[in-house]
């Protein structure tokens, strides 16, 4: 097999806070992981467990009053973090593109859409025309799959799947080696949601772009990504190809998400939800952060957090039941 | 002395809300700089009869029109009166005036409020077209035309400004009476089966009063406004008595003659005042709706 | 709502509105005081002199009939007669009103601009000194009475560096600006500003300028507080809105962020505001006229109390009301009319 000699994406150590008046909390610490051309990585959390952070510290874009306290993320050897402000400001949207989670107030309620893809393209590439620019635009709706007379429309004129896919089109247009979508479908419906995941990944296998899929729902990247981060608490409890993450999941807390998913095939099924309620950022418990909800507690967990452990090619675990494996 | 002893102990009572309001942050300086100079000034006017160095009415206490000295530090007037008594003395109308046209205004806007927005239907159609139509009105012309036909005289300018202010707190008590008879916790009540003045008094006053306060600050920070523009025009009161608004009408017509230091004082007098109630107002405002909360 | 709806019921509203606004004049006029004739004239006058006066403004019949030849006066345009010299108020009104016209205009747009710019300075540095300061600023701006912010900047800018004129309208040595004469027809606004470069004068036009700045400036500045604190608001929070994020993420520059997606966003705001402070604009307007000599109708209402002129001051409060139920009927369809999300 070969190697490449580096990944696209290298994320080292990120550790991000918010400083409020409230206290402060961290709402990402020490994470690491890598994204190659073309593979989809899944990042699993409930709210606040910081990956929504996680994927905004990727273009620089913490909103104040939270920051990027350290780490590096290398992006084809570059560290973003070290980029001047023109030179971020040239990677948002044509390196790495970021589709939010309500496509209601993404847009600009006061600009038709076709302005909003004139506006990215020539922000970008300054010589191309207007007219060219709306062309391209065209031919980006019929991608995602909207009619184009649509493109002289205003954002509450369109439905919210629509609006979605006109933030999708946006995304694409120009041809990223990343795509963050952070909850795409959240803020749809069921039918909608199934087919804006499926246009991302035909759109990814035409475009041939990393895609980085953001949400709380793990059946969604079981089938869909190639490998998955779990978040908890802004650190990841574990790392697997999709695959082993689904038949040897081993942090508790992922065994908890698997089983609450529902499974049409089985005739009887008890839904289990996981104990106990999400961390207190602000107050977060010394040892492991899971612990109060843990079913599998050992003394150890209430005093030292663990650290990653390597249980296989490519699998990390953060949970002292897996101390026995060498640390990742 | 009566006086200062009373002063003694409230003073002892406020210190510790100024540094807890010190704390809040830039809203809680507000308060407090806005309450210390509103108290200030109504004390100084209070106890004006024993902190001016001259009788402020007394005419010829000094040289007419002599610039600001160690002798009369605020300078004199055309008729040889000490500025500086006359500004220590001067408040007196000013506040009267705020204070009755901000009772006023509470005790007519208050009750109209409440009882139009819980009862609803045509009659708060009615009520709200016609505080529509008066809170449409430019607020400093209808103050005149009031005040003009009304006649001088203290409670009379209070009356004219109180007219222009009703609406102010019509609306407020609206809007928050609405929102209030929304909540569940309301239509439980009624539910239950409890008077309307039980619902009115229970309920819904305690969360109007934040409201009441914050526009009472506004209000009178306007009237103060609106009675020193009164003045200002010669719609003032009778000039018997030493007053802030009658030295700017006074003043003013000094100035071309470079004479500037008779309008100059007491018109600061009357921007203090203002700011510290503006100054509370926006504090107040700012600290019970957050509307910046990260 | 569509937009056909929308204007046709508030343009509908504005009826019942003026109403009021006119019964409320002259209820405060003539039935207040009671006898607004006797009111006009000293305690010692000949009572024939009083019926005189009486019958010639029609102020001898009955209430009610006078309520309604007053009503219907004012929607011809008649908004009676002088108790001074018995010459229609309409026609002073009429002459008065472009002197304020160009004061409240100019005004309004300083009021807005140095709003508008200071509220976007506070909000990009929110909890900073500047955005302390700014503030602060914007407080104390509406505290001091506008007379005498005027008459502080008429000592430093116009006696202090003799920089501007301190009073009237224009340089008493010039002739008013005639606007535009075509053969026999004569054409004007009355607004010096907009005549002289009629004429074609621009000696004038700068004259008529430099006197209209001061006052502008001075109401302006009073003015300012309330759209400085609005737009500092409302930029704040759209700035922290999804859009304004997603537009960041998509690598728009920070001025196109700024204005083409926060400040559009904020500024229908910014529209009802002016529509809803046309009013204080025009209560300023009366202080400010009066304190620089400025013949608009501020003055106007100020000489007629001095001559106890009821109906002339009737008139006038007349005029200013309808002024500003047009002015806020005109505002709302244009926020209607811009805001895409009702027009469609």
């Amino acid at each position: 097999m070969i190697q490449k000699p580096q990944h696209l994406l290298t994320v080292e150590g990120l550790t991000a806070e918010y400083c409020a008046q409230r206290g402060r909390i961290i709402a990402v610490e020490d994470v690491s992981f890598s994204l190659d051309k073309g593979e989809t990585l899944g990042v699993v959390g409930e709210s606040g467990s910081g990956k929504s952070t996680l994927g905004l510290s990727l273009i620089h874009l913490v909103p104040y009053p939270g920051r990027i306290v350290k780490g590096t993320i290398l992006l084809e050897g570059q560290n973003v973090l070290k980029l001047g402000k023109e030179k971020t400001r040239d990677l948002r949207g044509r390196r790495i593109s970021y589709v939010f989670q309500d496509p209601m107030t993404s847009l600009n309620p006061v600009e038709r859409i076709k302005d909003h893809f004139v506006e990215l393209i020539r922000t970008h590439e300054p010589k191309v025309t207007k007219a060219d620019a709306i062309t391209r635009a065209r031919k980006l709706f019929k991608d995602v799959g909207i009619q184009p007379e649509r493109i002289d429309d205003y954002p509450h004129q369109l439905s919210g799947g629509m609006r979605q896919r006109v933030m999708i089109a946006l995304a694409l247009a120009l041809d990223p080696s990343i795509v963050i979508a952070d909850e795409p479908t959240t803020a749809l419906d069921v039918i909608v949601q199934a087919k804006i995941l499926d246009l991302l990944k035909s759109l990814q296998n035409r475009y041939g772009m990393a895609l980085m899929l953001i949400t709380h729902d793990l059946s969604i990247v079981l089938e869909r990504s190639d490998k998955i981060i779990v978040m908890y608490a802004g650190r990841i409890v574990e790392q697997a190809p999709s695959s082993t993450l689904y038949t040897h999941t081993q942090h508790p807390y992922s065994q908890g998400l698997l089983k609450s998913i529902p499974n049409i095939e089985l005739e009887e099924q008890k839904l289990t939800a996981i104990g106990g309620s999400p961390p207190d950022l602000l107050h977060p418990p010394i040892g492991c952060q899971f612990w109060p909800r843990c079913q599998y507690i050992m003394e150890i967990c209430k005093i030292k957090e663990p650290p990653l452990f390597k249980t296989g090619i490519d699998h990390l675990v953060r949970c002292h039941l897996y101390a026995g494996e060498t640390s990742g | 002395m009566g006086d200062s002893s009373t002063k003694k102990s409230m003073l002892s009572r406020l210190v510790p809300l100024l540094t807890s309001l010190a704390r809040r942050g830039l809203a809680g300086w507000f308060i407090a700089i806005g309450l210390i100079m509103v108290i200030a000034i109504v004390a100084m006017t209070l106890l004006a009869p024993w902190l001016s160095p001259h009788n402020p009415s007394a005419i010829e206490t000094g040289p007419p029109l002599s610039p600001p000295s160690s002798q009369f530090p605020l300078g004199t007037n055309k008729m040889g009166q000490d500025m500086l008594s006359r500004v220590i003395s001067g408040g007196g109308i000013m506040i009267q005036v705020a204070l009755l046209s901000v009772v006023i205004c509470m005790a007519g806007g208050v009750p109209i409020g409440l009882l139009s927005s819980y009862s609803g239907g045509t009659l708060d159609r009615i009520l709200c077209l016609i505080m529509d139509s008066i809170y449409a009105f430019p607020g400093l012309v209808l103050a005149i035309a009031i005040a003009l036909m009304l006649g001088r005289g203290v409670v009379n300018m209070a009356l004219s400004i109180a007219v222009v202010y009703v609406p102010s707190y019509f609306r407020v008590i609206r809007s928050q009476v609405l929102s209030i008879k929304e909540m569940a916790y309301v239509e439980a009540a009624t539910a239950t089966g409890a008077k309307g003045h039980t619902i009115l008094s229970r309920y819904i006053l305690p969360n109007v009063i934040p409201s009441i306060v914050v526009v009472a600050t506004v209000n009178f920070a306007d009237a103060i406004l609106t009675a020193a523009g009164l003045t200002f025009i010669g719609l003032g009161v009778s000039v018997d008595i030493p007053d802030w608004g009658y030295d700017l009408t006074v003043g003013r017509g000094l100035l071309t003659t470079g004479v500037w230091w008779v309008i100059a004082f007491p018109g600061i007098m009357v921007v203090l005042l203002a700011l510290g109630f503006t100054l509370m107002g926006e504090g107040l405002s700012e600290l019970w709706n957050p509307r910046l909360e990260q | 709502m569509t937009l056909r709806a929308y204007v046709i019921s508030r343009i509908l509203l504005t009826i019942p509105m003026i109403i009021i606004l006119l019964t409320m004049v002259f209820v405060v006029i003539r039935i207040l005081p009671g006898d607004p004739v006797l009111a006009h004239f000293e305690k010692n006058v000949d009572p024939q002199l009083v019926e005189e006066m009486r019958v010639k403004l029609g102020l001898d019949k009955p209430l009610w009939v006078q309520y309604f030849d007053y009503f219907f006066g004012v929607l011809r345009g008649d908004l009676g007669k002088s108790m001074y010299d018995y010459s229609p108020v309409a026609d002073q009104i009429f002459s008065a009103f472009p002197a304020t016209l160009e004061l409240a205009v100019l005004s309004m747009i300083i009021a807005v601009l140095v709003g508008i710019f200071l509220g976007v300075q506070a909000s990009k540095h929110y909890n900073k000194p500047v955005d302390h300061t700014i503030r602060i600023f914007g407080i104390v701006t509406y505290a001091i009475p506008v007379f005498l912010l005027g008459m502080i900047l008429q000592l430093v800018l116009g006696v202090g560096l003799r920089w501007l004129p301190i009073g009237l309208r224009m340089n008493p040595l010039l002739a008013a600006p005639q606007g535009l004469t075509i053969g026999n027809l004569h054409f004007s606004t009355g607004l010096y500003t907009i005549d002289s470069l009629l004429e074609g004068n621009m000696f004038k036009f700068v004259e008529s300028l430099r006197y209209l700045f001061l006052p502008s400036l001075t109401l302006g500045i009073v003015l300012s507080g309330v759209f400085l604190r609005l737009t500092r608001t409302n930029m704040f929070e759209t700035m922290r809105l999804d859009f304004v994020t997603a537009a960041r993420a998509r690598g728009l520059r920070e001025t196109t962020v700024t204005y083409r997606y926060a400040l559009r966003n904020a500024f229908l705001p910014v529209l009802t505001m002016i529509g809803l402070q046309f009013a204080a604009l025009l209560a300023g307007a009366v202080l400010t006229e009066t304190t620089f000599s400025w013949p608009g109708l501020g003055t106007y209402v100020v000489d007629r109390i001095n001559f106890r002129d009821y109906t002339a001051i009737q008139g006038a409060v007349v005029v200013f009301g309808i002024l500003v139920s047009i002015v806020s009927l005109v505002v709302d369809l244009l926020y209607a009319y811009l805001d895409p999300r009702i027009r469609l």
